[in-house]
């Protein structure tokens, strides 16, 4: 048995290690209040695979807080230490514009040196110096973007985080991790049974997720370094299900029949001394965490249909928070603590909703008709999703205000079950 | 430990008689759940179930191995219940068929039983987890009322995660709303 999984799993890293199909992007909605915005190709920028400037303006155009602008090639190549005409820039209407370099270094590593520019107060807006390995060239693009998106925009960027979701092809379920673009996807574990939400640890080191490998659902917690099949973290007799990380990554809100229904249970992450919640003749399940650890977020039919709860991390009283509607699932809190964004179904149709939690204001963010799983990006800022394309699962985003979309998608898989890790520790 | 060996013989003892004294007293051999401590070991404890004979005379001792769970006219072949939106209401229908199961599990004290309940697939994955899980423990209750014992059931949800039928039509998702039985052995 045992052999057998292994064996399985070395294939799974067989094939991710062959390069498979990434998903692509396409951004399917504008949004106002753009920063215009041009990025010179480096100079030296054919040296390193792929080009640096074409990843940060790709991750500055998907984030939809800017417009990026045509950069004319010019000769000799403007690099960091250019002498830059700005008001030459002005004319074209950028607000910011970057330049870089890059440049051989000791030992076969190159310099990438770029340099941001505030166009219309004709200032110097920093920048950095990176030396690296070829292989690197990806992420220190990322990197790049993460540093333009905060001096231009005063919110952390994305752009170096991962996502994990489940891909189901043909008979075959696989637990993906793959950067915020949707490249270097690779998957942590291939099985022939299903594979249901995965969540991250606090300190992104861990994914806790449920997989039917044993005829029934079961929680795992595996490391991403970690190549050898997990075992059982919390396997009481029935279904466990739901896990969600306490913020502080030592323990797991989990959904529990072992006492008969589906409730909710404070475990170690190990699944050690399970703790009841909550006690109720309904459904309990899909718990969350507010960001300050006081307090669970979780759906419940208690009430006839299932709306969104609130309860003490320690157990006790509970408090309803969704009203409207008759199928209100799903909850996600933001990094912040403020907006509630959950599954809200209307006219039969499912779609991700945005509750303010401080004025209890709700807004629908968007316009599918099988919208599920909203996971926040840890700057508060999007939210992953997945939703249906042609009979098929896919991936999505919308900006938390609703403006901005697009849409992930890969090509011959079923997408479903995303999950928006946390910032990568430096 | 010793309580549960007697509340067990007690059990066999009572459905022993309420199947109608299909067993023969025994005096040389000890039941299965005889409690080996002199002194507490009650008259019941020699009471010991003749397992039934199949086709061929032999006996049978391994659940698994009955062929009725197998024979297309038998109603222990069948293993699907199904039910209503959103309900965990055994329908009438259904009820001779959970009836049989029951009969079964009491007839084997060793029989183990895993009961898996889905759900259609639309709405959250988690909550229609919840609800297989709902029709899951709806079939062990009622199967518990008839005489099963509970430590002989797990009830367990694959939500909406194995689907029979994939077509976003009414019929296809009735055949997702189930509770399948499956033995030791079957999972």
């Amino acid at each position: 048995m045992n052999r057998t999984l292994r064996a399985v799993l070395a294939a799974a890293l067989l094939a991710a290690s062959h390069a498979q199909a990434q998903l692509a992007i396409e951004i399917t909605g504008g949004g106002g209040n753009q920063i215009p915005i041009a990025i010179a190709q480096f100079a030296g920028e054919p040296q390193l695979q792929p080009g640096i400037s074409d990843v940060v303006e790709a991750d500055l155009a998907r984030s939809g807080r800017f417009k990026t602008l045509y950069a004319p090639s010019q000769n000799p190549a403007l690099n960091d230490a250019s002498n830059v005409d700005l008001a030459a820039w002005r004319s074209r209407n950028a607000d910011a514009l970057v330049v870089g370099g890059i440049y051989p270094a000791a030992g076969g590593r190159y310099e990438v040196r770029f340099r941001l520019y505030d166009v219309p107060k004709q200032v110097s807006l920093g920048g950095l110096s990176y030396t690296i390995s070829r292989e690197q060239a990806r992420a220190t693009a990322h990197r790049i973007a993460d540093f333009i998106y905060e001096k231009l925009t005063g919110d952390k960027g994305v752009f170096s985080t991962r996502i994990a979701y489940v891909e189901k092809r043909g008979a075959q379920y696989r637990l993906m991790v793959a950067d915020a673009d949707g490249e270097n996807a690779q998957a942590m574990l291939t099985s022939n049974e299903p594979i249901m939400s995965p969540a991250w640890s606090p300190d992104g080191s861990r994914l806790a997720y449920v997989s039917f490998q044993q005829k029934k659902p079961i929680i795992y917690v595996q490391r991403l370094s970690d190549t050898r099949q997990p075992t059982p973290a919390v396997n009481f007799r029935g279904s466990n299900s739901a896990p969600a990380w306490s913020p502080d990554g030592r323990s797991l809100a989990v959904a529990l029949s072992r006492d008969g229904g589906t409730q909710l249970f404070l475990v170690g992450a190990d699944g050690s001394g399970a703790r009841r919640l909550t006690s109720s003749g309904g459904i309990d399940t899909e718990p969350v965490f507010s960001p300050d650890g006081q307090s669970i977020y979780f759906t419940s039919d208690r009430g006839g249909s299932p709306q969104i709860y609130r309860v003490s991390a320690g157990g006790g009283d509970v408090q309803r928070i969704t009203f409207s509607g008759d199928y209100n699932v799903s909850p996600r809190v933001s990094p912040d603590g403020k907006t509630l964004a959950y599954v809200s179904r209307s006219g039969g149709r499912f779609q991700v909703a945005a509750m303010d939690l401080g004025t209890r204001q709700t807004q629908v963010l968007t316009d599918g008709s099988r919208d599920e799983s909203p996971s926040f990006a840890p700057n508060g800022k999007m939210i992953l999703y997945a939703t249906d394309a042609g009979g098929r699962g896919v991936l999505a985003a919308t900006s938390s205000d609703g403006r901005v979309k697009q849409r992930l998608s890969m090509p011959a898989a079923d997408v479903r079950e995303p999950a928006w890790g946390p910032y990568s520790p430096n | 430990m010793k309580k549960i060996l007697l509340a067990a013989a007690w059990a066999a003892f009572a459905v022993t008689l309420l199947a109608g004294c299909q067993s023969t007293p025994d005096a040389e051999k000890p039941a299965d759940v005889e409690d080996r401590t002199p002194g507490d070991k009650p008259p019941t404890t020699t009471v010991k179930p003749i397992p039934p004979s199949g086709p061929t005379g032999t006996a049978i001792t391994d659940p698994s191995k009955d062929p009725r769970l197998k024979d297309p006219a038998n109603i222990l072949s069948k293993r699907s219940i199904y039910f209503d939106f959103d309900s965990d209401a055994i329908k009438a229908e259904f009820v001779p068929l959970v009836e049989a199961h029951a009969a079964f599990l009491r007839q084997y004290k060793t029989a183990k039983m895993l009961i898996q309940g889905n759900a259609d697939d639309r709405g959250s994955r988690e909550y229609n987890l919840g609800l297989g899980q709902r029709r899951a423990d709806a079939v062990k209750k009622r199967l518990v009322l008839l005489g099963a014992t509970e430590s002989q059931i797990e009830s367990v949800s694959l939500g909406e995660e194995k689907p029979v039928c994939t077509q976003q039509t009414e019929e296809c998702w009735a055949r997702n709303r189930r509770a399948d039985i499956l033995y030791g052995g079957e999972f």
